[in-house]
Formats: structure tokens, C-alpha cells, sequence
């Protein structure tokens, strides 16, 4: 678990541009949108693309992902128990 | 009709022309077919929040733009028109490579929204809060006089006081890869300070951002006065010194009314020739200057050459780098631009010391 939430924080630092943030910088319970990390809706559509192509996992509805990209905690949560790939 | 004014100036370019109290004091020389541009320090200019998804054709633009609207003293502008050969295209490669490799899935949408080749007027508009008119002109190397143009005329009518002007393209790894496969790039690197003595074709690419801040009302820090510009997406070599003339008669000079001719050269041995028909013909006499050397061959390139044009007339200095003759060495009261691009898309644009 701690090897898919390393990756997921070195996916969204990549794959956002957050160039500006270090890996040991964002805690596995930090909130990915608001006043944590900042994220907004355009990152929100680059998460869902990445939960599809990187991990087969499919989210249909958006309230879904709302609660899936909570944190990296939570995020990691949800890919060890859905993943196809 | 309102006379305009270039008011300020903001440059990037292959040279450190983003600060505006130099004037090509330092010249960076290459040895290269592909120049990029000396980028300032964007987080200086753009929160690092507001740039993370920022192609590098939108950062130079937006940098370049304050930089102009700082040194005119404006914090909003009644229209922003630009002109770029191929907008973002380095997020325009992404996307389609995107499509490609994913089989037309996985699709993410920042590359997509940034591709579009108004972002970068866009993203100007939505920095400074600016909701006037806000137009791009696609016209390859004819783009920025054609932005040029529509600020003219809605200057000298006075539809608007002050509008925001400029050129921006920005260099592509993939689309620089094609240009040297058909040899429109030099298949050779080169030194710049040889460039333009170059006996192959083909040209040496580059990129960068030239805005400026046009007005019909003159103020301290005004650079030139613009007289006209004029294109021809097509003009034949035995048609141009005609339509010159004829361009500069509509203008009531001559060709012994110029002080310093700015032309366009860019080292290709099959269409400098262009050039040379003015270089050594009417213009003999005339002091000549020369810049994609400097700034390197791209579609809004000519912006960097109205950006030289505008600091001769402020500073009444011509930098030895770009000088070559010495007919004229001060007194330059009228600049001429002449401007093309593989034979096409050609510009007379005309400055008048202010």
C-alpha cells in the first residue's frame, strides 16, 4: 500500500505540473482539493483519465469521485480494492 | 484620423531583451538550427497556482505583456489582439500524440484547452481582468502585422484608446522535426554571426513573445509613431520594388525618405534574394539592419523586428549586432520594415520617430 501511494503522489505531481511540490511534502491525509494541495475541477477530469488508463478502474458518477479523491489515503483505498490492471 | 503611438514594450526573444533598460548591450551567439528563447524568471511575473498549466508560448506571453503594460502605466486595456503562426503547438503535439498512442482514449483536457492558438490572448484577458475585445490572428508570417492592423484602424477611428498588441510562437520538438525533414530548416547547425552569410537553404527556427501597447494618446514613454502596414500573401520578386513604392507614396516618402530599412533576412540562399532587391537597389544608401540572426525564423518573428524598429527611434542607437552598413549612425527619424517568409506573406510596416 505504501508503494501505490508513493506512486499516486509522484503521478499527480507529474501528471498536474505541481513542480513546485515535493513528494514528502503532500501527507497521505491531506485533502487533494480546497485547502489542501488546491486542486481544482480541470484536475479532477486529468484523476478520472488516470483512474481509467493506469488502473482499469471506470467511474461513472462524478459524486464518486468526490469522495474517492479525497485524499491519497483514501485514493489509494479505493485502487487496491478496484483495480483491473 | 488618430495618429498611434507605441507606447511600451515587452520582449522575449533569444536574446535578454525582457528587461527594457538594455538594448542588445550583451548578444548570446548559437551555434545551432533551433534557438530557443533566454526565458526570465516567470515566477516573478505569474503566481506559481495561475502557471503550473501554462505552455511556454502562454508564459512568455503573459510576461511579455506585463512587462508592456507596466512600462505604460496601465493596469487594464481596452482590447487584446494577437497574432501567432502556430499558437500553442507544443500542447497542440501532446493532444494529438495523446490520441495516438491511447488509441483515441484516456483523453485529459489540459493540453486540449491549452492548444487553442487564442489561449495565450486569452489567458492575458483572464490575468488582468480585461473583458474588451480580444481577437487572434492565425496568418503565418503575416499574423502580427495583421493584429497590427485591426489595432490601427480601431485606433485611428477611436474606438479605443489603448489596446494591447503582440506576437507569440513558441517552438515545437515535433513540428520542428517536420520542418527539418522538407529542409525548411537548415539541415546544418550554424553560427549565428554566420547566419546570414549562410550559401544553403533552409532557415534557423526559433520562438519568442513581442507585445506592446498601442494608444492615440502619446505619453512619456512612447517609443514610435506607426504610420502603416501593409501585406500580400503573394508578390511576386519583379512586383515588389513597385508595390513599395507605391506604399510609400501612399505614405507621402520615398525611398530616400528612410533612415534605416529592418529587413527580414533569415540566411535561406533561395529567398533572401527578396531582400537583396531592396538591400541593393533603392535602399543602397540607406542604413540597413538586420535581426533573425538574433531572434531566429518564426511566424511572428517581424514582432521582434518592430520591437528593434521602435527601440532605434526612442534610443536613436543602432547595437552594432544588428548594423550592417554604417551609412547612418544618427538622426533616424523613419524606419521602414520589410519582412517575408519562403517568398510569401510579405509586410511593409512603417515607424516615425515620435
Amino acid at each position: 500500500m505504501s508503494d501505490l501511494k508513493q506512486e499516486l503522489k509522484e503521478k499527480i505531481i507529474t501528471q498536474l505540473n505541481l513542480e513546485d511540490i515535493a513528494i514528502d511534502e503532500i501527507a497521505d491525509n491531506d485533502s487533494l482539493f480546497g485547502d489542501g494541495l488546491g486542486l481544482d475541477s480541470i484536475d479532477a477530469l486529468e484523476l478520472i483519465v488516470m483512474l481509467d488508463k493506469d488502473y482499469g478502474i471506470k467511474l461513472t458518477d462524478p459524486k464518486e469521485g468526490k469522495k474517492i479523491f479525497e485524499s491519497i489515503e483514501v485514493m489509494a483505498n479505493y485502487i487496491a480494492q478496484h483495480r483491473t490492471k | 484620423m488618430e495618429k498611434v503611438y507605441i507606447n511600451s514594450i515587452g520582449s522575449i526573444s533569444a536574446q535578454k531583451t525582457f528587461d527594457n533598460n538594455d538594448f542588445l548591450e550583451e548578444i548570446t551567439t548559437y551555434e545551432d538550427n533551433i534557438i530557443p528563447v533566454i526565458e526570465p524568471n516567470y515566477k516573478d511575473f505569474i503566481p506559481p497556482a495561475a502557471a503550473r498549466r501554462m505552455a511556454k508560448g502562454i508564459k512568455m506571453g503573459v510576461v511579455a505583456s506585463k512587462i508592456a503594460l507596466e512600462e505604460a502605466n496601465l493596469t487594464d486595456i481596452d482590447a487584446i489582439i494577437t497574432g501567432t503562426g502556430m499558437g500553442c503547438v507544443r500542447d497542440s503535439e501532446k493532444f494529438v500524440t495523446a490520441i495516438l498512442d491511447n488509441n483515441e482514449q484516456f483523453l485529459t483536457p489540459t493540453s486540449f484547452i491549452q492548444s487553442t492558438h487564442n489561449t495565450v490572448a486569452g489567458q492575458i484577458a483572464l490575468g488582468i481582468g480585461c473583458k474588451g475585445y480580444n481577437f487572434t490572428y492565425v496568418h503565418s508570417s503575416v499574423s502580427f502585422e495583421s493584429a497590427l492592423i485591426d489595432a490601427l484602424m480601431q485606433l485611428e477611428l477611436k474606438e479605443a484608446e489603448n489596446i494591447l498588441v503582440g506576437g507569440v510562437d513558441e517552438s515545437g520538438e515535433h513540428t520542428n522535426a517536420i520542418h527539418k525533414l522538407i529542409q525548411h530548416i537548415k539541415p546544418e547547425k550554424i553560427n549565428s554571426n554566420e547566419l546570414l552569410n549562410s550559401k544553403t537553404a533552409g532557415a534557423v527556427f526559433g520562438e519568442g513573445a513581442n507585445f506592446f501597447v498601442l494608444s492615440n494618446k502619446k505619453q512619456d514613454s512612447s517609443y514610435a509613431q506607426v504610420l502603416g502596414v501593409k501585406t500580400f500573401n503573394t508578390l511576386a520578386i519583379s512586383d515588389l520594388l513597385a508595390n513599395l513604392e507605391a506604399y510609400l507614396k501612399e505614405n507621402n516618402l520615398s525611398a530616400t525618405d528612410i533612415d534605416v530599412l529592418i529587413s527580414g533576412n533569415n540566411g535561406d540562399i533561395d529567398y533572401d534574394n527578396y531582400y537583396t532587391e531592396l538591400t541593393n537597389g533603392p535602399f543602397k544608401n540607406t542604413q540597413q539592419v538586420v535581426y533573425k540572426h538574433l531572434s531566429g525564423e518564426f511566424n511572428t518573428a517581424s514582432a521582434f523586428g518592430f520591437w528593434l524598429g521602435a527601440k532605434i527611434l526612442k534610443t536613436q542607437q543602432i547595437p552594432s549586432a544588428v548594423a550592417i552598413n554604417t551609412i547612418k549612425t544618427k538622426g533616424f527619424e523613419i524606419v521602414l520594415l520589410y519582412n517575408q517568409y519562403r517568398g510569401k506573406n510579405h509586410s511593409f510596416t512603417l515607424l516615425r520617430r515620435c
